[in-house]
């Protein structure tokens, strides 16, 4: 395949700069926007959260500033319990959509993809510029509902129908801004559509000489399984957003059967399912799971692998997990219906592959433990975040075994332990590994070297914030704590209120730790040491272009030649104890 | 005769005689046969509502007082009397131990409703109107009363649901001449003058019913309505 | 020292996350669970315990490991080593064990599954329907002639108690049928509740029965428990059904069956 690799320019260099940092078509630049606009949704989305965790359990307190921005969802800065739900619908789609999803795979794979591969730009620029700004667009739409009639929508990231579909008659926030919401999603969804077969046809065509598929790093791998996914999991929630788009303002009923009294309106619907709704939107959430911690995985075994100065026991096995995961992910949707009203013996069906994901994931944890073990592990705040995310991906993963059996499921299904559950294996190892990458490439990304001690304080502190925050969650769940709920005034629930309480101190506390983040991120990328070419002595391809950041070319008119596989460390060479892929003359046998 | 213009209004009420000889009408509302037996309403979901009654208070759709008198019923003049304009007081409409105080409230069209939340709980607030925007909010304990007000005229029925048991109603109506009755079933409309009257009185349940009455001058005119009880 | 800081924090961070294991495991589940009030419910318990067991010693393992070779192996200078076994000795080690566990778990989790979804209700359960809406339930008894009236959702009217929507004027078994605000049952006796949802989603969790299932607009589900202990639960809805969902209650009043049938004969007129 290698000799078929495309070597032609594909654009000129820009000369405006509009048509460099805004309208472009640099890989390079649009992976740093989508950086950027994840940026901005995860710390809105935090924000979000605090207001959320400060009602729950101080739920008469005015937050200051708040009646402010909000009169109609929080009348003197008194959140009202829709407005919690309509925070709590936000939050889930930002983070899912506009950070876990675009934070690991979209920012850093259209940043270093093309680069590993040793390809000048992805294979279509202009589609490229084109799922950047889509996705902006998307983006805008969505936080767009909090500023329209009632507020945004409150049925959830999950959008469940008919709640969802009916319009508003089933009460606040199910006006325009959950129409928005819809509109968004589907907007998201073509935007992710046309990057992932961007990803796909960059990683098949675009390979430089003597880059084998077998040699791509095992990022690059990720970041290709991920878009195979996104492609078949984006397709079909594109169709469903559209259903439910049409639900809403044509009157059609895809999702509403026949005979619902939504506050007293009979509605105007017959012949539709909610289980239709709840399938084809599961089809997709499921496999977006994957999507966010799969990119995390093979940034987190990239970076490890570097600083551990010596393979993976096989990279080439957490490959294939890889590739056992996202085939099982689209087995398994149904594992978040089991008390839906499915035919109880498709509950089993669908739990025998969700527990067998637990293989390949413990494959993939064993290999990292083992591969630790005798290696000269580098500790830096990259390689922190890399353990950080093995601890929190074992944790967030046990969970599973509970959620994944339907008898246990009747009693946690829709507790704190799923919330628990989720955040850690999805959000907290996803963002551990973005972290991980943030401080492993920023000097490509910038030319500079961002502060390690401020690194390893937001690391300490990010580790014991993210437990503090989500491990109670499971105790919760145990004691039948439910979830979305804007208050807790249940018997039952009135006794857990303390544990709230230190989970919301918790929240607050490492959601101000991450202002070492930004201002590390601010302060380097201005005042950081100037950083070598190659400042963690890597063999893979992004460590190989002549300056920092790569020009945009990257390669500055050379086309590198790849002579081997991508992790040869621990071996004797000139230039230490690697050797760089482009390196001719023999390496390490694989 | 319409009395926006406040300089008008005085005029009329110093220049107009007839004003000085206001008539009355009054009456009472009552029903035949047998209506049905209102149900106690369990609060149990809501233990700080629950608390604050005694023994379970009943539905109100039909309230009936002795002497088979009906409450909760509007009289107004449909017909025939000045419109009037929104009177500045607003109206209050409380809820207080998981019920509407008080279960029927006429206002002007354009005239303030201040709902009030008297509870340890939230509530939304959902009137369910028909030529009017419809809306929806909810209101935790302690929050500011919501001020609406309704331009079209109309019976709006007004839920709850967070508490579905709770239902109240507001007479949204183009005069300020109304009146609903109380306990005893008796209403009364004052400083009418001169003319020819259509009375309409409405009950949530049983519908409407009206009367043309005629005042000449200083008169109590007294009017009966009679509704029929529905069995179910 | 980075390494070493790491190491031992995880170390803290897994034995105090572990404490409620360790509770659930030694000093008896009733320490982590709300007590259980079903007959099937203990099934769900032991399946869980066994659960909490497997993935205790998983994650304890894991974090104990992680932490140990960080400790060990943190900024360490020399020639690096491989694992004894390698990559295989993993995989093999992975589908050995995991692979049990899954079929064991599979297999053996599936019987209190099977309890609650696989049998139908016994012949001689007692029928009674719950209806969600936003945001109450409500429950309904056929009454003497056994038969529920017809649901007409356009007659609902929840202010004059008319919650499910009968029309006792022209639908005969409607008339005697009886509805209530909370869940009331005979203790030992299996009960048939049969789902319907008003106008959205919704769930029926009432977790010492250990018991959820979704109400689904447009589908009829149904299903049956014996509660075993006299008293009252709180049933609370688990399915997000808009503002009020926090505040969607009701109680499940557990009674003797004479305590049952004068509540039924007192509700019946």
């Amino acid at each position: 395949m290698s000799d078929m690799s495309v070597h032609a320019a594909v654009h000129g260099a820009p000369t405006s700069f509009i048509r460099k940092y805004v309208f472009s078509l640099d890989h390079k630049i649009i992976g740093l926007q989508y950086y950027a606009l994840a940026l901005v949704a995860v710390v809105t989305g935090m924000v979000l959260s605090w207001i959320m965790r400060v009602h729950l359990v101080w739920p008469n307190a005015p937050i200051p500033g708040l009646g402010a921005l909000a009169k109609v969802g929080a009348p003197g800065g008194v959140v009202t319990p829709e407005y919690y739900l309509q925070l709590m619908t936000m939050h889930g789609t930002l983070m899912v959509f506009f950070v876990l999803t675009n934070a690991p795979f979209a920012a850093f794979g259209n940043y270093f993809l093309p680069i590993q591969i040793g390809a000048e730009d992805m294979a279509f620029p202009r589609f490229n510029m084109m799922s950047f700004w889509t996705t902006f667009v998307a983006f805008c739409i969505l936080i767009s509902a909090f500023f329209v009639g009632d507020g945004p929508p409150l049925s959830g990231w999950t959008g469940y129908a008919p709640l969802s579909a009916v319009g508003k008659d089933a009460g606040p926030g199910q006006g325009i801004g959950q129409s928005l919401w819809g509109i968004s999603i589907f907007v998201f969804c073509i935007a992710s559509l046309l990057g992932s077969l961007n990803f796909i046809a960059t990683t098949l065509d675009l390979r430089t000489k003597g880059m084998t598929l077998s040699r791509m790093p095992i990022v690059t791998w990720a970041w290709f399984i991920t878009s195979c996914i996104a492609l078949l999991a984006f397709a079909v929630l594109m169709p469903a957003c559209l259903l439910l788009i049409l639900d809403r303002v044509t009157g059609t009923s895809f999702f509403i059967p026949a005979g619902l009294n939504v506050g007293d309106h009979i509605q105007p619907h017959q012949g539709g399912s909610p289980l239709l709704w709840q399938h084809l939107f599961w089809f997709f959430g499921h496999p977006e799971v994957y999507i966010a911690i799969l990119p995390a995985i093979g940034i987190v075994s990239h970076i490890l692998i570097c600083n551990m100065r010596k393979n993976m026991l096989s990279h080439r096995v957490l490959i294939y997990c890889m590739m056992a995961i996202g085939f099982l992910s689209y087995m398994v949707w149904g594992h978040h219906m089991f008390l839906s009203g499915m035919n109880p013996f498709s509950a089993l069906v669908f739990s025998f592959p969700t527990l067998m994901i637990t293989i390949p994931a413990t494959i993939m944890t064993l290999i990292w433990l083992g591969s630790l073990y005798g290696s000269n592990l580098r500790i830096n705040s990259a390689s922190l975040f890399c353990l950080g995310f093995i601890s929190m991906f074992v944790s967030g993963g046990v969970s599973g075994f509970f959620l994944a059996q339907p008898s246990i499921d009747i009693y946690l299904h829709a507790t704190y332990f799923v919330v628990g559950h989720f955040h850690m294996v999805m959000g907290v190892a996803a963002i551990m590994g973005v972290f991980a990458g943030t401080y492993f490439w920023f000097p490509k990304m910038t030319g500079r070297m961002m502060n390690e001690t401020l690194g390893r304080w937001h690391f300490f502190l990010t580790l014991i914030g993210t437990y503090a925050i989500f491990m109670p969650f499971h105790y919760l769940g145990l004691a039948g704590n439910v979830r979305r709920y804007s208050a807790f005034q249940d018997d039952f629930l009135v006794p857990l209120i303390p544990v709230h309480k230190f989970i919301t101190y918790a929240a607050l506390f490492t959601g101000a730790a991450q202002l070492i983040f930004i201002a590390n991120l601010v302060y380097s990328r201005f005042k950081g040491p100037q950083a070598s070419p190659n400042p963690w002595e890597c063999t893979s391809l992004e460590w190989s272009t002549p300056s920092s950041p790569p020009p945009f070319d990257n390669f500055g008119g050379q086309h590198p030649v790849v002579h081997h596989d991508p992790y040869q460390y621990g071996v004797k060479s000139s230039t230490g104890d690697y050797i760089m892929q482009t390196s001719p003359g023999p390496g390490a046998a694989s | 005769m319409r009395t926006s213009n406040p300089f008008i209004a005085v005029a009329a009420v110093v220049l107009c005689p007839a004003l000085m000889f206001a008539g009355t009408i009054s009456g009472k509302v009552t029903y035949t046969g047998t209506p049905v037996k209102q149900k106690p309403i369990s609060m149990a979901k809501e233990p700080s509502c629950e608390k604050q009654h005694a023994t379970p208070i009943n539905t109100e759709t039909v309230v009936t007082g002795a002497n088979n008198t009906l409450e909760n019923v509007v009289v107004y003049i449909s017909a025939g009397g000045d419109d009037g304009s929104a009177p500045a007081q607003a109206v209050t409409f409380t809820q207080k131990g998981c019920q509407y105080i008080p279960h029927v409230i006429a206002l002007h069209t354009g005239q303030e409703v201040h709902v009030v939340n008297g509870d340890q709980t939230s509530h939304n607030i959902h009137p369910m109107p028909k030529s009017n925007p419809e809306w929806n909010k909810s209101q935790p304990p302690g929050a500011p009363p919501i001020v609406q007000k309704f331009d079209n005229p109309e019976f709006i029925s007004v839920k709850c649901q967070i508490h579905p048991w709770m239902h109240g109603w507001f007479a949204v109506l183009k005069t300020n001449h109304y009146s609903i009755t109380g306990d005893g079933g008796a209403f009364t409309l004052p400083n009418l003058p001169p003319g020819k009257y259509t009375i309409t009185a409405w009950h949530e349940d049983y519908g409407t019913q009206t009367q043309d009455v005629t005042i000449s001058g200083n008169e109590t005119k007294s009017v009966d309505f009679s509704f029929k009880a529905k069995a179910y | 020292m980075g390494g070493k800081i790491f190491a031992v924090l995880i170390v803290i961070i897994a034995l105090a996350s572990a404490v409620p294991i360790m509770n659930h495991t030694f000093l008896g589940a009733s320490v982590t669970l709300p007590e259980d009030i079903s007959t099937h419910g203990k099934a769900i318990d032991d399946q869980l315990s066994v659960t909490m067991k497997e993935a205790g010693i998983s994650f304890l393992a894991a974090q104990l490991v992680l932490g140990l070779f960080v400790w060990q192996f943190a900024n360490r200078k020399g020639a690096t080593k491989t694992f004894p076994g390698g990559a295989t000795a993993m995989v093999i080690v992975a589908f050995l064990f995991v692979g049990a566990e899954v079929l064991a778990l599979g297999m053996v989790g599936s019987k209190a599954w099977g309890m609650v979804y696989f049998k139908p209700a016994a012949s001689d359960a007692l029928p009674v329907q719950a209806q969600a809406g936003q945001f109450a339930f409500y429950f309904r008894y056929p009454g003497p002639d056994g038969k529920f009236g017809q649901i007409h959702p356009d007659k609902i009217d929840e202010g004059n108690s008319n919650f499910f929507g009968l029309d006792p004027e022209n639908d005969i078994p409607a008339r005697d049928d009886i509805t209530a605000g909370e869940l009331v049952v005979p203790v030992g006796k299996e009960v048939n509740l049969m789902m319907h949802a008003k106008d959205v989603g919704h769930s029926f969790y009432v977790r010492e029965l250990r018991i959820q299932q979704d109400f689904v607009p447009g589908l009829d589900l149904s299903v049956h428990f014996t509660a075993t202990k006299i008293g009252k639960y709180e049933i609370v809805c688990t399915q997000l059904c808009g503002l009020g969902h926090y505040n969607m209650k009701s109680y499940l009043n557990v009674m003797s069956q004479e305590d049952f049938d004068k509540w039924l004969k007192s509700q019946s007129n």
